[in-house]
């Protein structure tokens, strides 16, 4: 009868993902190690025996760039060009820069002077954001400084 | 004359590999290997003397050596491949880049090199430009300062454009851009109206541009005037009036065969007139 004989499936069929969803993982690995073998044996390889290839230091280079340090190549002399009188300096300026290393960056403004003014700062941009009721917060005394944000008035039950 | 004939006569009688640090300055012929500093340690003259024993034999530390134009890598050493002057610069960090100094007339196309080149063709989105060597180098009508689709360059049959290579090997077509890597002109592009372009040594071109050279800074004292200098042995000249020019281009053509004297001679003659 038909259902006591197994209807063979091709090879192809089975390697199909859905197929093999109900395999264990043993089998499945298995089945993916000799898919990997297949396809690295079609892959062609040279029968040699394994030369190591020694660590050149030798860099070969056919610019003279490295060589020798020339100027840029556009010139211009007497004003005739002041376009090019201004590549002239800026170029070869750039290539002397190069060999000079990098000094450290100076600061322009002091730490001092940078947290004074960030003090202030907050205070000028809190005001333009607040609103009406905060800005009693806000008022300046005598001296232009800004006054502490006092304590937020909460709404006082009458007592009866 | 003396020199290269008894270098040769050397090479021939014993074929022995020379260092480089002695041959430094002096001719070398193609065929010639060159021994890197460290090496000469390891091949020191046979059998003569005690050689002190380093504790680790195996590891030696190398720097990197570069080898320039005229020279190859052979193994370890240092095949010469053109006749020349062996030179030497010793940059910052690592080995030095040794060259050899030689002259030519013919132009490979090298990668980074800023040359002139003649738009000899217009196909599309590219020009072909005519360098000098075996075969054009393309242009796209792109690598212009300010190139969009819309915006093409102003670009004629027969224009000169001062460029510098992005791909130039043997195997391949040369390409060349007017833009540096940051997108800006730095002064290439189509070079301007009128002026004169005549061809003159790779060499020449090279001792012209160096930092010190007396030949400029004299040509520029004589009258207001412009120069384009291209590696592939190009130079366009531009003064104020015909006959200006065609003195300039004179000049510069012979000072290769002049000595400083006769040099100096011709600028003091040029500076009275």
């Amino acid at each position: 009868m038909a259902a006591e004989r197994k209807t063979k499936l091709s090879k192809n069929l089975l390697r199909m993902k859905f197929m093999q969803r109900g395999l264990d993982s043993e089998t499945k690995k298995q089945l993916e190690e000799e898919e990997k073998k297949i396809i690295s044996e079609e892959h062609w390889y040279l029968d040699l025996p394994e030369l190591k290839e020694k660590e050149s230091f030798i860099i070969e280079e056919q610019s003279f760039l490295l060589c020798e340090d020339l100027l840029y190549g556009r010139m211009s002399f007497r004003g005739f060009n002041p376009e090019v009188e201004k590549l002239m300096l800026q170029m070869n300026a750039k290539h002397k820069a190069e060999e000079v290393e990098d000094e450290t960056v100076e600061l322009d403004v002091s730490d001092e002077e940078m947290a004074r003014r960030y003090e202030t700062l907050v205070g000028t941009i809190g005001k333009k954001f607040a609103r009406k009721r905060d800005h009693a917060n806000y008022e300046e005394d005598e001296n232009g400084d800004i006054k502490p944000i006092k304590a937020k008035k909460m709404f006082l039950k009458p007592q009866d | 004359m003396a020199e290269p004939v008894s270098v040769a006569a050397e090479y021939l009688a014993g074929s022995r590999a020379r260092a480089a640090r002695t041959v430094l300055g002096q001719v070398v012929l193609p065929g010639e290997e060159l021994l890197l500093p460290e090496q000469e340690d390891a091949e020191g003259p046979g059998g003569a003397g005690e050689r002190p024993l380093s504790l680790n034999a195996g590891a030696r530390s190398r720097v990197r050596v570069v080898c320039g134009p005229g020279l190859r890598r052979c193994g370890d050493r240092l095949l010469v491949t053109k006749c020349g002057r062996l030179r030497h610069k010793e940059p910052g960090s690592g080995g030095g880049v040794y060259w050899v100094d030689s002259q030519q007339k013919r132009y490979v196309p090298v990668k980074g090199d800023h040359v002139i080149g003649i738009v000899t063709a217009k196909s599309g989105d590219i020009f072909k430009v005519d360098v000098g060597g075996s075969e054009p180098a393309s242009l796209s009508y792109l690598s212009f300062e300010g190139a969009t689709k819309r915006n093409r360059p102003n670009v004629q049959v027969g224009d000169l454009i001062y460029g510098q290579f992005v791909v130039a090997n043997k195997d391949m077509e040369p390409e060349m851009v007017c833009i540096d890597s940051c997108g800006r002109a730095n002064g290439m592009g189509v070079i301007g109206q009128d002026g004169l372009l005549f061809k003159v040594t790779l060499g020449l071109i090279r001792k012209l541009l160096a930092p010190d050279c007396e030949i400029i800074q004299e040509v520029g004292k004589l009258y207001p005037l412009e120069i384009v200098f291209g590696m592939n042995g190009r130079i366009w000249v531009k003064a104020k009036t015909i006959q200006q020019t065609l003195i300039l281009a004179n000049i510069l053509e012979a000072c290769e065969h002049m000595t400083s004297d006769q040099r100096k001679q011709i600028f003091s003659r040029l500076a009275e007139s």
